[in-house]
Protein backbone atom coordinates (compact mmCIF):
# COMPACT_ATOMS: atom_id res chain seq x y z
CA UNK A 1 0.00 0.00 0.00
CA UNK A 2 2.80 2.39 0.89
CA UNK A 3 4.54 1.73 -2.39
CA UNK A 4 1.26 2.34 -4.17
CA UNK A 5 0.98 5.80 -2.87
CA UNK A 6 4.48 6.69 -3.47
CA UNK A 7 4.03 5.88 -7.13
CA UNK A 8 0.80 7.83 -7.14
CA UNK A 9 2.52 10.76 -5.49
CA UNK A 10 5.34 10.70 -8.01
CA UNK A 11 2.92 10.41 -10.92
CA UNK A 12 1.17 13.55 -9.68
CA UNK A 13 4.46 15.39 -9.31
CA UNK A 14 5.59 14.27 -12.77
CA UNK A 15 2.31 15.33 -14.38
CA UNK A 16 2.51 18.68 -12.56
CA UNK A 17 6.12 19.24 -13.64
CA UNK A 18 5.24 18.24 -17.17
CA UNK A 19 2.34 20.70 -17.44
CA UNK A 20 4.33 23.57 -15.90
CA UNK A 21 7.29 22.66 -18.13
CA UNK A 22 5.09 22.83 -21.23
CA UNK A 23 3.82 26.24 -20.11
CA UNK A 24 7.38 27.54 -19.65
CA UNK A 25 8.45 26.09 -23.00
CA UNK A 26 5.50 27.73 -24.76
CA UNK A 27 6.35 31.06 -23.15
CA UNK A 28 10.04 30.71 -24.12
CA UNK A 29 9.10 29.76 -27.66
CA UNK A 30 6.65 32.66 -27.84
CA UNK A 31 9.47 35.07 -27.03
CA UNK A 32 11.27 34.24 -30.26
CA UNK A 33 8.57 32.83 -32.53
CA UNK A 34 4.81 32.62 -32.92
CA UNK A 35 3.12 31.11 -36.00
CA UNK A 36 1.56 34.49 -36.87
CA UNK A 37 1.65 38.00 -35.45
CA UNK A 38 -0.76 37.70 -32.45
CA UNK A 39 -2.10 41.20 -33.11
CA UNK A 40 -2.27 41.11 -36.92
CA UNK A 41 -5.84 41.56 -38.15
CA UNK A 42 -6.79 39.56 -41.25
CA UNK A 43 -10.37 40.34 -42.23
CA UNK A 44 -10.33 37.77 -45.06
CA UNK A 45 -10.03 34.89 -42.60
CA UNK A 46 -12.32 35.77 -39.69
CA UNK A 47 -13.66 32.98 -37.46
CA UNK A 48 -11.68 30.38 -39.39
CA UNK A 49 -12.05 26.81 -38.18
CA UNK A 50 -9.00 24.98 -36.83
CA UNK A 51 -6.98 23.84 -39.83
CA UNK A 52 -3.42 22.99 -40.85
CA UNK A 53 -2.54 26.64 -41.39
CA UNK A 54 -4.27 27.80 -38.17
CA UNK A 55 -4.14 24.93 -35.67
CA UNK A 56 -6.54 26.56 -33.21
CA UNK A 57 -8.48 28.56 -35.81
CA UNK A 58 -8.82 32.34 -36.03
CA UNK A 59 -10.94 34.83 -34.08
CA UNK A 60 -13.50 37.41 -35.20
CA UNK A 61 -10.70 39.68 -36.48
CA UNK A 62 -8.89 36.85 -38.26
CA UNK A 63 -6.12 36.78 -35.66
CA UNK A 64 -4.41 33.43 -35.13
CA UNK A 65 -5.71 31.88 -31.89
CA UNK A 66 -2.58 29.77 -31.28
CA UNK A 67 -0.33 32.83 -31.51
CA UNK A 68 -2.61 34.79 -29.22
CA UNK A 69 -2.76 31.95 -26.70
CA UNK A 70 1.06 31.83 -26.71
CA UNK A 71 1.36 35.56 -26.06
CA UNK A 72 -1.47 35.30 -23.54
CA UNK A 73 0.49 32.62 -21.65
CA UNK A 74 3.36 35.09 -21.25
CA UNK A 75 1.17 38.00 -20.14
CA UNK A 76 -0.89 35.92 -17.70
CA UNK A 77 2.19 34.24 -16.24
CA UNK A 78 4.11 37.50 -15.88
CA UNK A 79 1.21 39.13 -14.06
CA UNK A 80 0.88 36.11 -11.77
CA UNK A 81 4.63 36.03 -11.02
CA UNK A 82 4.75 39.77 -10.28
CA UNK A 83 1.69 39.53 -8.03
CA UNK A 84 3.05 36.55 -6.11
CA UNK A 85 6.42 38.26 -5.64
CA UNK A 86 4.86 41.50 -4.35
CA UNK A 87 2.33 39.75 -2.11
CA UNK A 88 4.86 37.28 -0.72
CA UNK A 89 7.56 39.88 -0.09
CA UNK A 90 5.23 42.31 1.67
CA UNK A 91 3.23 39.57 3.42
CA UNK A 92 6.34 37.77 4.68
CA UNK A 93 7.83 40.99 6.04
CA UNK A 94 4.65 41.98 7.88
CA UNK A 95 4.10 38.39 9.01
CA UNK A 96 7.57 38.19 10.58
CA UNK A 97 7.02 41.54 12.30
CA UNK A 98 3.62 40.48 13.65
CA UNK A 99 4.68 37.02 14.77
CA UNK A 100 8.03 38.02 16.22
CA UNK A 101 7.16 41.24 18.02
CA UNK A 102 3.74 39.96 19.20
CA UNK A 103 1.78 42.26 21.50
CA UNK A 104 0.32 45.46 20.20
CA UNK A 105 1.85 45.37 16.71
CA UNK A 106 0.60 41.84 16.22
CA UNK A 107 -2.94 42.63 17.33
CA UNK A 108 -3.15 45.69 15.09
CA UNK A 109 -1.83 43.82 12.04
CA UNK A 110 -4.13 40.86 12.61
CA UNK A 111 -7.22 43.04 12.96
CA UNK A 112 -6.42 44.77 9.68
CA UNK A 113 -5.80 41.37 8.08
CA UNK A 114 -9.15 40.06 9.30
CA UNK A 115 -10.88 43.14 7.93
CA UNK A 116 -9.23 42.83 4.51
CA UNK A 117 -10.04 39.11 4.44
CA UNK A 118 -13.71 39.99 4.99
CA UNK A 119 -13.86 41.28 1.42
CA UNK A 120 -14.15 38.58 -1.22
CA UNK A 121 -10.74 38.70 -2.95
CA UNK A 122 -12.21 39.22 -6.40
CA UNK A 123 -14.46 42.07 -5.32
CA UNK A 124 -11.68 43.80 -3.42
CA UNK A 125 -9.47 43.56 -6.50
CA UNK A 126 -12.33 44.84 -8.66
CA UNK A 127 -12.92 47.81 -6.37
CA UNK A 128 -9.21 48.62 -6.18
CA UNK A 129 -8.97 48.55 -9.96
CA UNK A 130 -11.99 50.85 -10.10
CA UNK A 131 -10.10 53.28 -7.88
CA UNK A 132 -6.65 52.84 -9.43
CA UNK A 133 -7.79 52.70 -13.06
CA UNK A 134 -7.55 49.71 -15.39
CA UNK A 135 -3.94 49.02 -16.28
CA UNK A 136 -1.50 46.17 -15.94
CA UNK A 137 0.17 47.77 -12.96
CA UNK A 138 -3.05 48.31 -11.06
CA UNK A 139 -4.05 44.67 -11.69
CA UNK A 140 -0.82 43.49 -10.09
CA UNK A 141 -1.22 45.93 -7.21
CA UNK A 142 -4.91 45.11 -6.63
CA UNK A 143 -4.35 41.34 -6.68
CA UNK A 144 -1.29 41.69 -4.42
CA UNK A 145 -3.31 43.58 -1.84
CA UNK A 146 -6.10 41.01 -2.07
CA UNK A 147 -3.70 38.08 -1.54
CA UNK A 148 -1.32 39.70 0.96
CA UNK A 149 -3.38 38.84 4.09
CA UNK A 150 -3.20 35.08 3.41
CA UNK A 151 0.61 35.29 3.22
CA UNK A 152 0.75 37.37 6.37
CA UNK A 153 -1.30 34.79 8.28
CA UNK A 154 0.73 31.79 7.12
CA UNK A 155 4.06 33.47 7.84
CA UNK A 156 2.90 34.75 11.22
CA UNK A 157 1.81 31.32 12.40
CA UNK A 158 5.13 29.85 11.24
CA UNK A 159 7.02 32.59 13.09
CA UNK A 160 5.10 31.89 16.29
CA UNK A 161 6.76 28.48 16.51
CA UNK A 162 10.13 29.59 15.08
CA UNK A 163 10.58 32.31 17.70
CA UNK A 164 10.59 29.69 20.46
CA UNK A 165 13.54 27.79 18.96
CA UNK A 166 17.00 27.78 20.53
CA UNK A 167 18.82 29.49 17.68
CA UNK A 168 16.55 32.53 17.99
CA UNK A 169 17.18 32.67 21.72
CA UNK A 170 20.91 32.24 21.09
CA UNK A 171 20.88 35.14 18.64
CA UNK A 172 19.07 37.36 21.12
CA UNK A 173 21.30 36.39 24.04
CA UNK A 174 24.45 37.06 22.01
CA UNK A 175 23.31 40.65 21.62
CA UNK A 176 22.00 40.75 18.05
CA UNK A 177 19.51 43.51 17.37
CA UNK A 178 15.87 42.48 17.00
CA UNK A 179 15.95 43.46 13.34
CA UNK A 180 19.04 41.33 12.70
CA UNK A 181 17.48 38.31 14.44
CA UNK A 182 14.30 38.70 12.39
CA UNK A 183 16.05 39.02 9.05
CA UNK A 184 18.89 36.59 9.63
CA UNK A 185 17.25 33.82 11.66
CA UNK A 186 13.48 34.04 11.54
CA UNK A 187 12.74 35.05 7.95
CA UNK A 188 14.77 32.26 6.25
CA UNK A 189 13.02 29.61 8.32
CA UNK A 190 9.58 30.66 7.14
CA UNK A 191 10.61 29.64 3.62
CA UNK A 192 9.02 26.14 3.43
CA UNK A 193 5.42 27.23 4.16
CA UNK A 194 5.93 30.33 1.99
CA UNK A 195 7.06 28.23 -0.97
CA UNK A 196 4.03 25.97 -0.58
CA UNK A 197 1.71 28.96 -0.36
CA UNK A 198 3.37 30.82 -3.24
CA UNK A 199 2.88 27.83 -5.53
CA UNK A 200 -0.83 27.54 -4.91
CA UNK A 201 -1.16 31.33 -4.93
CA UNK A 202 0.31 31.39 -8.42
CA UNK A 203 -2.62 29.24 -9.55
CA UNK A 204 -5.21 31.43 -7.78
CA UNK A 205 -3.72 34.57 -9.28
CA UNK A 206 -3.81 33.13 -12.81
CA UNK A 207 -7.47 32.31 -12.16
CA UNK A 208 -8.28 35.74 -10.67
CA UNK A 209 -6.50 37.60 -13.43
CA UNK A 210 -8.36 35.65 -16.09
CA UNK A 211 -11.63 36.32 -14.24
CA UNK A 212 -10.87 40.06 -14.10
CA UNK A 213 -10.07 40.07 -17.81
CA UNK A 214 -13.22 38.06 -18.45
CA UNK A 215 -15.25 40.71 -16.62
CA UNK A 216 -13.71 43.40 -18.77
CA UNK A 217 -11.52 45.14 -16.17
CA UNK A 218 -8.33 43.20 -16.80
CA UNK A 219 -5.50 43.82 -19.24
CA UNK A 220 -6.89 46.17 -21.90
CA UNK A 221 -7.14 44.80 -25.46
CA UNK A 222 -5.66 44.28 -28.01
CA UNK A 223 -3.08 42.56 -25.78
CA UNK A 224 -4.36 38.99 -25.38
CA UNK A 225 -4.76 37.24 -22.05
CA UNK A 226 -6.60 33.94 -21.69
CA UNK A 227 -9.34 35.74 -19.77
CA UNK A 228 -10.05 38.44 -22.34
CA UNK A 229 -9.85 35.88 -25.16
CA UNK A 230 -12.62 33.95 -23.41
CA UNK A 231 -14.60 37.09 -22.78
CA UNK A 232 -14.46 38.04 -26.47
CA UNK A 233 -15.33 34.50 -27.53
CA UNK A 234 -18.68 34.53 -25.77
CA UNK A 235 -20.80 36.10 -28.58
CA UNK A 236 -19.36 33.60 -31.10
CA UNK A 237 -19.91 30.54 -28.95
CA UNK A 238 -22.53 29.00 -31.22
CA UNK A 239 -20.52 28.93 -34.46
CA UNK A 240 -16.93 29.25 -33.24
CA UNK A 241 -16.68 27.02 -30.18
CA UNK A 242 -12.88 26.73 -30.49
CA UNK A 243 -12.57 30.37 -29.44
CA UNK A 244 -14.02 29.45 -26.03
CA UNK A 245 -12.38 26.04 -25.72
CA UNK A 246 -8.72 26.92 -26.39
CA UNK A 247 -8.13 29.64 -23.74
CA UNK A 248 -10.16 27.68 -21.17
CA UNK A 249 -8.04 24.58 -21.72
CA UNK A 250 -4.90 26.71 -21.35
CA UNK A 251 -6.07 28.04 -17.98
CA UNK A 252 -7.22 24.61 -16.79
CA UNK A 253 -3.95 22.90 -17.82
CA UNK A 254 -1.87 25.59 -16.11
CA UNK A 255 -3.91 25.42 -12.91
CA UNK A 256 -3.86 21.62 -12.86
CA UNK A 257 -0.08 21.62 -13.34
CA UNK A 258 0.54 24.22 -10.66
CA UNK A 259 -1.85 22.58 -8.18
CA UNK A 260 -0.29 19.13 -8.63
CA UNK A 261 3.18 20.62 -8.27
CA UNK A 262 2.00 22.53 -5.20
CA UNK A 263 0.68 19.31 -3.62
CA UNK A 264 3.96 17.57 -4.32
CA UNK A 265 5.97 20.43 -2.77
CA UNK A 266 3.70 20.46 0.28
CA UNK A 267 4.13 16.72 0.77
CA UNK A 268 7.88 17.14 0.45
CA UNK A 269 8.00 19.76 3.22
CA UNK A 270 5.35 18.14 5.39
CA UNK A 271 5.72 14.35 5.17
CA UNK A 272 2.96 13.83 7.74
CA UNK A 273 0.38 14.98 5.21
CA UNK A 274 1.75 12.68 2.52
CA UNK A 275 -0.44 12.11 -0.51
CA UNK A 276 -3.55 13.80 0.70
CA UNK B 1 -21.09 28.51 25.83
CA UNK B 2 -22.55 31.91 26.68
CA UNK B 3 -19.10 33.32 27.37
CA UNK B 4 -17.86 31.89 24.07
CA UNK B 5 -20.76 33.45 22.18
CA UNK B 6 -20.23 36.79 23.84
CA UNK B 7 -16.48 36.78 23.21
CA UNK B 8 -17.00 35.84 19.57
CA UNK B 9 -19.57 38.64 19.14
CA UNK B 10 -17.21 41.15 20.70
CA UNK B 11 -14.40 40.10 18.37
CA UNK B 12 -16.40 41.03 15.27
CA UNK B 13 -16.70 44.68 16.32
CA UNK B 14 -13.14 45.85 15.52
CA UNK B 15 -13.30 43.92 12.23
CA UNK B 16 -16.56 45.61 11.25
CA UNK B 17 -15.19 49.02 12.20
CA UNK B 18 -12.08 48.48 10.06
CA UNK B 19 -14.18 47.18 7.18
CA UNK B 20 -16.17 50.41 7.30
CA UNK B 21 -12.96 52.47 7.45
CA UNK B 22 -11.50 50.67 4.42
CA UNK B 23 -14.67 51.18 2.38
CA UNK B 24 -14.85 54.83 3.42
CA UNK B 25 -11.24 55.67 2.57
CA UNK B 26 -11.17 53.70 -0.68
CA UNK B 27 -13.46 56.26 -2.29
CA UNK B 28 -11.39 59.08 -0.80
CA UNK B 29 -8.38 57.62 -2.66
CA UNK B 30 -9.88 58.65 -5.98
CA UNK B 31 -8.31 61.96 -6.90
CA UNK B 32 -10.64 64.94 -6.93
CA UNK B 33 -13.58 66.23 -4.95
CA UNK B 34 -15.42 63.29 -3.27
CA UNK B 35 -18.78 64.98 -3.90
CA UNK B 36 -17.94 65.20 -7.61
CA UNK B 37 -16.80 61.56 -7.59
CA UNK B 38 -20.01 60.42 -5.88
CA UNK B 39 -22.35 62.43 -8.08
CA UNK B 40 -20.61 61.87 -11.40
CA UNK B 41 -19.56 64.28 -14.15
CA UNK B 42 -23.01 65.62 -14.96
CA UNK B 43 -23.88 66.92 -11.49
CA UNK B 44 -25.08 70.54 -11.13
CA UNK B 45 -23.64 72.99 -8.61
CA UNK B 46 -26.69 72.94 -6.33
CA UNK B 47 -26.70 69.18 -5.74
CA UNK B 48 -22.90 69.19 -5.39
CA UNK B 49 -23.18 71.79 -2.65
CA UNK B 50 -25.98 69.82 -1.01
CA UNK B 51 -23.94 66.62 -1.00
CA UNK B 52 -20.86 68.44 0.31
CA UNK B 53 -23.03 69.69 3.12
CA UNK B 54 -24.47 66.26 3.96
CA UNK B 55 -21.09 64.51 3.73
CA UNK B 56 -19.67 67.23 5.94
CA UNK B 57 -16.72 67.76 3.59
CA UNK B 58 -15.79 71.01 5.32
CA UNK B 59 -15.39 69.10 8.59
CA UNK B 60 -12.48 66.89 9.66
CA UNK B 61 -12.03 63.36 8.22
CA UNK B 62 -13.01 61.55 11.45
CA UNK B 63 -16.22 63.61 11.59
CA UNK B 64 -16.92 62.75 7.95
CA UNK B 65 -16.43 59.08 8.69
CA UNK B 66 -18.78 59.19 11.67
CA UNK B 67 -21.47 60.87 9.58
CA UNK B 68 -21.06 58.31 6.83
CA UNK B 69 -20.99 55.32 9.22
CA UNK B 70 -24.02 56.69 11.06
CA UNK B 71 -25.97 56.92 7.82
CA UNK B 72 -24.83 53.43 6.78
CA UNK B 73 -26.00 52.00 10.11
CA UNK B 74 -29.44 53.43 9.38
CA UNK B 75 -29.41 51.78 5.97
CA UNK B 76 -28.66 54.97 4.04
CA UNK B 77 -25.86 54.19 1.59
CA UNK B 78 -26.55 57.09 -0.75
CA UNK B 79 -28.06 57.07 -4.21
CA UNK B 80 -26.88 55.54 -7.47
CA UNK B 81 -25.38 58.03 -9.93
CA UNK B 82 -26.82 56.09 -12.84
CA UNK B 83 -30.39 55.28 -11.75
CA UNK B 84 -30.81 57.65 -8.77
CA UNK B 85 -32.30 54.76 -6.79
CA UNK B 86 -31.26 54.29 -3.15
CA UNK B 87 -28.18 52.03 -3.10
CA UNK B 88 -29.56 49.81 -0.34
CA UNK B 89 -32.71 49.06 -2.37
CA UNK B 90 -30.62 48.10 -5.41
CA UNK B 91 -28.42 45.83 -3.30
CA UNK B 92 -31.28 44.03 -1.59
CA UNK B 93 -33.09 43.57 -4.88
CA UNK B 94 -30.05 41.98 -6.55
CA UNK B 95 -28.92 40.07 -3.48
CA UNK B 96 -32.00 37.84 -3.43
CA UNK B 97 -31.07 36.19 -6.72
CA UNK B 98 -27.42 35.72 -5.71
CA UNK B 99 -28.46 34.30 -2.34
CA UNK B 100 -30.77 31.68 -3.90
CA UNK B 101 -28.12 30.49 -6.37
CA UNK B 102 -25.33 30.44 -3.80
CA UNK B 103 -27.27 28.77 -1.00
CA UNK B 104 -28.58 25.97 -3.21
CA UNK B 105 -25.20 25.43 -4.87
CA UNK B 106 -23.22 25.39 -1.61
CA UNK B 107 -25.75 23.05 0.02
CA UNK B 108 -25.49 20.64 -2.93
CA UNK B 109 -21.70 20.93 -3.02
CA UNK B 110 -21.49 20.19 0.71
CA UNK B 111 -23.66 17.08 0.38
CA UNK B 112 -21.53 15.85 -2.53
CA UNK B 113 -18.30 16.66 -0.70
CA UNK B 114 -19.29 14.95 2.54
CA UNK B 115 -20.46 11.79 0.78
CA UNK B 116 -17.55 11.56 -1.66
CA UNK B 117 -14.97 12.60 0.94
CA UNK B 118 -16.15 10.08 3.53
CA UNK B 119 -16.27 7.21 1.05
CA UNK B 120 -12.86 8.08 -0.38
CA UNK B 121 -11.31 8.24 3.10
CA UNK B 122 -13.03 5.03 4.15
CA UNK B 123 -11.76 3.17 1.06
CA UNK B 124 -8.43 4.97 1.01
CA UNK B 125 -6.12 4.16 -1.93
CA UNK B 126 -8.85 2.15 -3.67
CA UNK B 127 -10.05 2.86 -7.19
CA UNK B 128 -12.89 4.97 -5.79
CA UNK B 129 -10.45 7.07 -3.76
CA UNK B 130 -8.19 7.72 -6.74
CA UNK B 131 -11.22 8.63 -8.84
CA UNK B 132 -12.58 11.01 -6.19
CA UNK B 133 -9.25 12.75 -5.59
CA UNK B 134 -8.54 12.95 -9.32
CA UNK B 135 -11.93 14.44 -10.11
CA UNK B 136 -11.65 16.91 -7.25
CA UNK B 137 -8.20 18.06 -8.40
CA UNK B 138 -9.43 18.42 -11.96
CA UNK B 139 -12.49 20.41 -10.86
CA UNK B 140 -10.29 22.75 -8.82
CA UNK B 141 -8.31 23.56 -11.96
CA UNK B 142 -11.31 24.55 -14.06
CA UNK B 143 -12.23 28.25 -14.12
CA UNK B 144 -15.91 28.64 -13.22
CA UNK B 145 -16.62 30.91 -16.16
CA UNK B 146 -15.17 28.42 -18.59
CA UNK B 147 -17.17 25.55 -17.13
CA UNK B 148 -20.24 27.80 -17.40
CA UNK B 149 -19.52 28.54 -21.05
CA UNK B 150 -19.00 24.87 -21.86
CA UNK B 151 -22.24 23.88 -20.08
CA UNK B 152 -24.06 26.61 -21.99
CA UNK B 153 -22.54 25.34 -25.21
CA UNK B 154 -23.60 21.75 -24.55
CA UNK B 155 -26.98 22.08 -22.81
CA UNK B 156 -28.07 25.39 -24.25
CA UNK B 157 -26.82 25.47 -27.81
CA UNK B 158 -26.13 21.88 -28.87
CA UNK B 159 -28.91 20.06 -27.01
CA UNK B 160 -31.24 23.04 -26.66
CA UNK B 161 -32.56 21.83 -23.29
CA UNK B 162 -31.99 25.01 -21.32
CA UNK B 163 -32.14 28.75 -22.09
CA UNK B 164 -28.86 30.46 -23.05
CA UNK B 165 -29.34 34.08 -21.98
CA UNK B 166 -31.66 36.06 -19.77
CA UNK B 167 -33.60 35.53 -16.62
CA UNK B 168 -37.21 35.53 -15.42
CA UNK B 169 -37.66 36.83 -11.85
CA UNK B 170 -39.21 34.50 -9.27
CA UNK B 171 -42.04 36.97 -8.75
CA UNK B 172 -43.15 36.50 -12.37
CA UNK B 173 -42.88 32.76 -12.75
CA UNK B 174 -41.19 30.50 -10.25
CA UNK B 175 -41.06 27.48 -12.56
CA UNK B 176 -39.45 29.48 -15.35
CA UNK B 177 -37.00 31.11 -12.95
CA UNK B 178 -35.81 27.65 -11.90
CA UNK B 179 -35.26 26.82 -15.55
CA UNK B 180 -32.83 29.71 -15.91
CA UNK B 181 -31.04 28.89 -12.67
CA UNK B 182 -30.23 25.22 -13.35
CA UNK B 183 -26.97 25.86 -15.20
CA UNK B 184 -25.58 28.58 -12.89
CA UNK B 185 -26.31 26.38 -9.87
CA UNK B 186 -24.81 23.33 -11.57
CA UNK B 187 -21.66 25.30 -12.45
CA UNK B 188 -21.13 26.60 -8.92
CA UNK B 189 -21.92 23.22 -7.35
CA UNK B 190 -19.29 21.47 -9.47
CA UNK B 191 -16.63 24.13 -8.88
CA UNK B 192 -17.16 24.43 -5.14
CA UNK B 193 -17.37 20.68 -4.48
CA UNK B 194 -13.70 20.16 -5.47
CA UNK B 195 -11.96 21.82 -2.55
CA UNK B 196 -14.66 20.77 -0.05
CA UNK B 197 -14.31 17.12 -1.05
CA UNK B 198 -10.56 17.18 -0.54
CA UNK B 199 -10.99 18.86 2.83
CA UNK B 200 -13.58 16.32 3.96
CA UNK B 201 -11.49 13.38 2.80
CA UNK B 202 -8.40 14.70 4.50
CA UNK B 203 -10.05 15.23 7.89
CA UNK B 204 -11.97 11.94 7.65
CA UNK B 205 -8.65 10.14 7.14
CA UNK B 206 -7.34 11.71 10.34
CA UNK B 207 -10.46 10.78 12.28
CA UNK B 208 -10.54 7.18 10.98
CA UNK B 209 -7.14 6.58 12.59
CA UNK B 210 -8.33 7.62 16.04
CA UNK B 211 -8.82 5.06 18.77
CA UNK B 212 -12.48 5.64 19.39
CA UNK B 213 -13.22 4.62 15.80
CA UNK B 214 -11.38 1.33 16.40
CA UNK B 215 -13.34 1.05 19.63
CA UNK B 216 -16.66 1.64 17.86
CA UNK B 217 -15.76 -1.03 15.31
CA UNK B 218 -14.67 -3.41 18.04
CA UNK B 219 -18.06 -3.01 19.67
CA UNK B 220 -19.40 -4.60 16.51
CA UNK B 221 -21.13 -1.54 15.10
CA UNK B 222 -21.93 -1.67 11.41
CA UNK B 223 -19.53 0.32 9.21
CA UNK B 224 -22.40 2.55 8.17
CA UNK B 225 -23.06 3.46 11.81
CA UNK B 226 -19.37 4.01 12.52
CA UNK B 227 -19.10 6.41 9.58
CA UNK B 228 -22.34 8.24 10.26
CA UNK B 229 -22.25 8.48 14.05
CA UNK B 230 -18.54 8.61 14.85
CA UNK B 231 -16.51 9.70 11.84
CA UNK B 232 -18.83 12.22 10.19
CA UNK B 233 -19.46 14.67 13.10
CA UNK B 234 -15.78 14.96 13.96
CA UNK B 235 -14.50 15.10 10.41
CA UNK B 236 -17.13 17.64 9.43
CA UNK B 237 -15.97 20.47 11.73
CA UNK B 238 -13.03 21.68 9.55
CA UNK B 239 -15.15 21.28 6.42
CA UNK B 240 -17.85 23.39 8.04
CA UNK B 241 -15.35 26.23 8.47
CA UNK B 242 -14.49 25.99 4.79
CA UNK B 243 -18.21 25.91 3.90
CA UNK B 244 -18.61 29.11 5.90
CA UNK B 245 -15.70 30.83 4.18
CA UNK B 246 -17.00 29.73 0.77
CA UNK B 247 -20.52 30.84 1.55
CA UNK B 248 -19.33 34.19 2.88
CA UNK B 249 -17.29 34.90 -0.21
CA UNK B 250 -19.84 33.65 -2.73
CA UNK B 251 -22.73 35.58 -1.19
CA UNK B 252 -20.65 38.69 -1.85
CA UNK B 253 -21.28 38.14 -5.48
CA UNK B 254 -20.59 35.49 -8.01
CA UNK B 255 -19.73 38.18 -10.53
CA UNK B 256 -18.15 35.81 -13.03
CA UNK B 257 -20.90 33.19 -13.02
CA UNK B 258 -23.55 35.90 -13.19
CA UNK B 259 -21.77 37.39 -16.19
CA UNK B 260 -21.63 34.08 -18.03
CA UNK B 261 -25.33 33.41 -17.50
CA UNK B 262 -26.41 37.08 -17.71
CA UNK B 263 -28.07 36.94 -14.29
CA UNK B 264 -28.84 40.27 -12.60
CA UNK B 265 -27.24 39.40 -9.25
CA UNK B 266 -25.17 41.32 -6.73
CA UNK B 267 -21.82 40.55 -8.37
CA UNK B 268 -23.04 41.83 -11.72
CA UNK B 269 -24.33 44.99 -10.01
CA UNK B 270 -20.86 45.62 -8.63
CA UNK B 271 -19.10 45.03 -11.95
CA UNK B 272 -21.58 47.19 -13.88
CA UNK B 273 -21.21 49.95 -11.28
CA UNK B 274 -17.42 49.81 -11.57
CA UNK B 275 -17.59 50.03 -15.35
CA UNK B 276 -20.06 52.95 -15.06
CA UNK B 277 -18.03 54.63 -12.27
CA UNK B 278 -21.11 54.52 -10.07
CA UNK B 279 -19.09 54.86 -6.85
CA UNK B 280 -21.91 55.03 -4.29
CA UNK B 281 -23.09 51.61 -5.50
CA UNK B 282 -19.53 50.22 -5.52
CA UNK B 283 -19.06 51.46 -1.98
CA UNK B 284 -22.41 50.03 -0.86
CA UNK B 285 -21.75 46.63 -2.45
CA UNK B 286 -18.32 46.38 -0.84
CA UNK B 287 -19.64 47.24 2.60
CA UNK B 288 -22.60 44.90 2.23
CA UNK B 289 -20.51 41.91 1.09
CA UNK B 290 -17.95 42.37 3.84
CA UNK B 291 -20.65 42.58 6.50
CA UNK B 292 -22.31 39.44 5.10
CA UNK B 293 -18.96 37.65 5.22
CA UNK B 294 -18.34 38.63 8.82
CA UNK B 295 -21.88 37.56 9.81
CA UNK B 296 -21.67 34.18 8.03
CA UNK B 297 -18.38 33.44 9.75
CA UNK B 298 -19.85 34.48 13.07
CA UNK B 299 -22.71 32.01 12.56
CA UNK B 300 -20.29 29.24 11.56
CA UNK B 301 -18.15 29.88 14.63
CA UNK B 302 -21.21 29.78 16.83
CA UNK B 303 -22.26 26.46 15.24
CA UNK B 304 -18.79 25.00 15.64
CA UNK B 305 -19.12 23.86 19.29
CA UNK B 306 -22.00 21.58 18.29
CA UNK B 307 -19.56 19.54 16.21
CA UNK B 308 -16.49 20.00 18.34
CA UNK B 309 -17.34 20.80 22.00
CA UNK B 310 -13.64 21.31 22.82
CA UNK B 311 -13.82 24.71 21.12
CA UNK B 312 -15.77 26.39 23.90
CA UNK B 313 -13.31 25.14 26.46
CA UNK B 314 -10.43 27.05 24.89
Amino acid sequence: MIREFFTQLRLNAILGLFLVGVLLLVIALGLVWTPYDPLAIDLDHTLGQPSWSHWFGTDQFGRDVLSRAMLGARISTMIAVETVVVAVAAGAMLGVIAGFLRGWTDRALMTVTDAVLAFPGMLLALALIAVLGSSRRSIVLALSIAYLPSVLRVVRSAVLSIREREYVEASQVSGDSTLYTMVRHVLPNTLPPVIVLATSMFGWVVLSESALSFLGVGVPPPAPTWGNMLSMARPYMANAAWLSIVPGLCIAATLLGVNLLGDAIRDYFDPRREAR
Amino acid sequence: MLAYTFKRLLLTLPTLLLVALIVFFMIRLIPGDPAQVLLGEGADQASLAALRESLGLDKSLPRQFLTWAGNALQGDLGRSIVSDEPVIALIIDRFQLTAVVVLVAVALATIIAVTAGLIAAWRRDSGIDVAVVGTASLVMAIPSFWLGLILLLVFGLKLGWLPVVGYVPFSESASEAVFYLVLPILTLTIIESGMLTRMMRSSAIDVLQLEYVTHARAKGLAERTVLARHVFPNAFAPTLTLVGLTLGHLLGGIAVTETVFTLPGLGRLMVDSILARDYPVVQGCLLFTAVIYVLVNLIVDLLYPFFDPRVTAQ
